[in-house]
């Protein structure tokens, strides 16, 4: 392996060990990251510069509990089998299901159907009215099917109601 | 109520050598830990992860099955398999799992084992110190002689083949030692290993190498000393899941040496202990086998928070080595005039950060602290933050 080779691989290595940290808590200031990963906090801010300059980090988020507020929002899964058009597949259908604000999320899944649709409401029948009035009638939509998420076990990596506590006793040897 | 004997009458029935032994100093601390709140513990020996679920999962299977009875003293033919296959694939070590390797209850186990199978009343056991509170009480248990071989900062507290050579006497009969080391965080390249390795040579001693943090290499792969020319036959391998795999609790440990040596640790172990527990054996076959990922995962979570520790400590003016292994920091408070244990008892009661004093791991180890890294990013900001303003009002 040449010198270059090697450079980026370690570069690579770092690049991803930064994006696990701040996937894992984006409110990590630039000395905790630059002390995480024995870099400068230079290097550390250029290094994020160059990953949000390439979309790779898209942006900075924090994962809420919401049924502990009394704001809770209404999440659906929506199952939606469609009609690929000749030329652009699914691409096109897909862009006029994630232009609304209230999807939340997109994915062409492999199986029983092809559009996975994640809707966010602040009532049920918010989301029955996007179903019925919006998506439904789209040109390609041959059927939708609806789940609504009745509870939120784990969500991003993290447990909700996990009372996972430091078990172990204060001073071992 | 029965009435019972008087102190003085029980106390001369007692076991003169038991009595004798200091008591533990982590035991005080602890105590005095366990007394208060908003304590962050930089005092824990061991991994703040979990045992990863698989591990976990593949117990709750055993116990489904119905596994719940004793094992052969040797322990379950698949770990001897999958401890060889483990120790062949990261460290190439070739150990028969039928002769050459015993599981025992930790590795504090096998250590008790393999003092109690080599020693002779009056043989003399070098211990590389700061160590690990167990060995010198578990030599002197076993009717030999600790003699301490003092490391310091300067060396990075690494044995030097010449302070060995001090100490060897012609009773010496072996030389106990952990690397990557429990408290100072140490680690011996092989170039280090191989200079110890021919002063241990020539004067025929044994070697009983306690790599529980084998996995907790940062710079380089950990190198065993066994693997080194002729040294299998005369080193007792010493390991076991709780550092790496995140399983202190299982007390899952092994011995892996000569099989003269292993057998005498089995005929021991098997008046005493019996077996280890069959459902902790039983993940630990899981986690050998399919958790070398989590554990990656682990021990690079490890690294970066010992990054930023170091280099917290070393700015907040507490001078450190680089530790490259373990979970410790040891840096040293000599600047402040406080022992050890006025600095860690100061620092618990005015900043509420709990340390342990480093003279409890040999008297080699006044004037530092053990700290453990093994907590959260934001528990560790914390307590530098606490100790920072704590080192300025003593200022």
């Amino acid at each position: 392996m040449g010198m270059e080779s090697a450079d980026k691989q370690a570069k690579q290595q770092l690049v991803q060990q930064l994006l696990h940290l701040l996937e894992d808590n984006s409110r990590y200031d630039i000395p905790t990251l630059a002390g995480l990963l024995a870099i400068s906090e230079e290097e550390v801010d250029a290094l994020i510069k160059e990953l949000e300059d390439k979309k790779v980090i898209l942006k900075y988020t924090a994962t809420i509990a919401w049924d502990k507020t009394d704001h809770v929002p209404v999440t659906a899964m929506i199952d939606v089998k469609v009609t690929p058009k000749k030329g652009v597949g699914f691409d096109e259908i897909a862009r006029r299901i994630y232009r609304y604000p209230e999807v939340e999320a997109v994915y062409l899944m492999s199986g029983a159907y092809d559009l996975s649709v994640i809707v966010k409401g602040k009532t049920m029948h918010e989301i029955a009215e996007f179903v019925a009035k919006k998506l439904s009638p789209l040109d390609s939509v041959i059927s939708t099917t609806t789940h609504f998420i009745l509870k939120k076990y784990k969500h991003d990596g993290v447990i909700f109601d996990d009372g996972s506590d430091d078990r172990r006793m204060v001073i071992t040897p | 109520m029965s009435k019972r004997l008087a102190l003085s009458s029980i106390r001369h029935r007692l076991s003169h050598t038991v009595s004798a032994l200091p008591p533990s100093g982590i035991r005080r601390f602890f105590d005095l830990v366990s007394t208060m709140d908003n304590v962050i513990s930089l005092g824990v020996g061991e991994p703040d992860f979990v045992t990863p679920w698989k591990v976990r999962d593949a117990c709750v299977e055993a116990l489904e099955q119905g596994y719940t009875t004793y094992t052969s003293n040797s322990g379950l033919p698949a770990l001897r398999e999958a401890v060889a296959e483990y120790l062949w694939g990261q460290y190439q070590l070739r150990y028969e799992p039928g002769e050459e390797i015993l599981i025992t209850v930790g590795a504090s186990e096998a250590i008790d084992l393999a003092l109690r199978a080599i020693l002779n009343p009056g043989d003399e056991v070098l211990v590389i110190e700061p160590a690990y509170i167990s060995y010198a009480p578990c030599v002197t248990l076993a009717g030999g002689t600790p003699v301490a071989v003092d490391t310091d900062a300067r060396t990075g507290f690494k044995p030097t083949a010449e302070q060995l050579e001090r100490h060897i006497t012609p009773r010496t009969k072996a030389i106990i030692f952990c690397f990557p080391n429990n408290p100072t965080g140490a680690a011996l390249r092989k170039e280090e290993l191989a200079s110890l390795a021919e002063v241990i040579r020539r004067h025929d001693l044994l070697v009983i190498s306690d790599e529980i943090y084998g996995e907790l290499t940062y710079e380089g792969k950990h190198v065993s000393i066994a693997s080194l020319p002729e040294m299998k036959d005369r080193t007792i391998l010493i390991s076991g899941m709780s550092k790496a795999f995140a399983m202190t609790g299982w007390r899952i440990g092994y011995a892996c040496g000569h099989p003269e040596v292993i057998e005498l640790m089995r005929k021991i172990h098997q008046y005493t202990m019996l077996c280890a527990p069959i459902m902790s054996q039983m993940a630990a076959v899981e986690a050998l086998r399919n958790g070398l990922d989590e554990m990656r995962e682990m021990v690079l979570s490890y690294k970066q928070r010992r990054n930023l520790f170091i280099k917290g400590l070393n700015q907040i003016g507490l001078p450190c080595h680089q530790p490259e292994g373990a979970f410790y920091a040891f840096p040293s408070i000599k600047e402040t005039g406080l022992t050890s244990e006025e600095f860690a008892e100061r620092l618990l009661f005015e900043a509420g950060v709990a340390v342990v004093p480093g003279n409890v791991f040999g008297k080699s180890g006044h004037g530092y602290i053990r700290c453990s890294y093994a907590t959260s990013v934001q528990q560790i900001t914390e307590a530098l933050e606490r100790m920072a303003r704590f080192l300025q009002r003593l200022r």
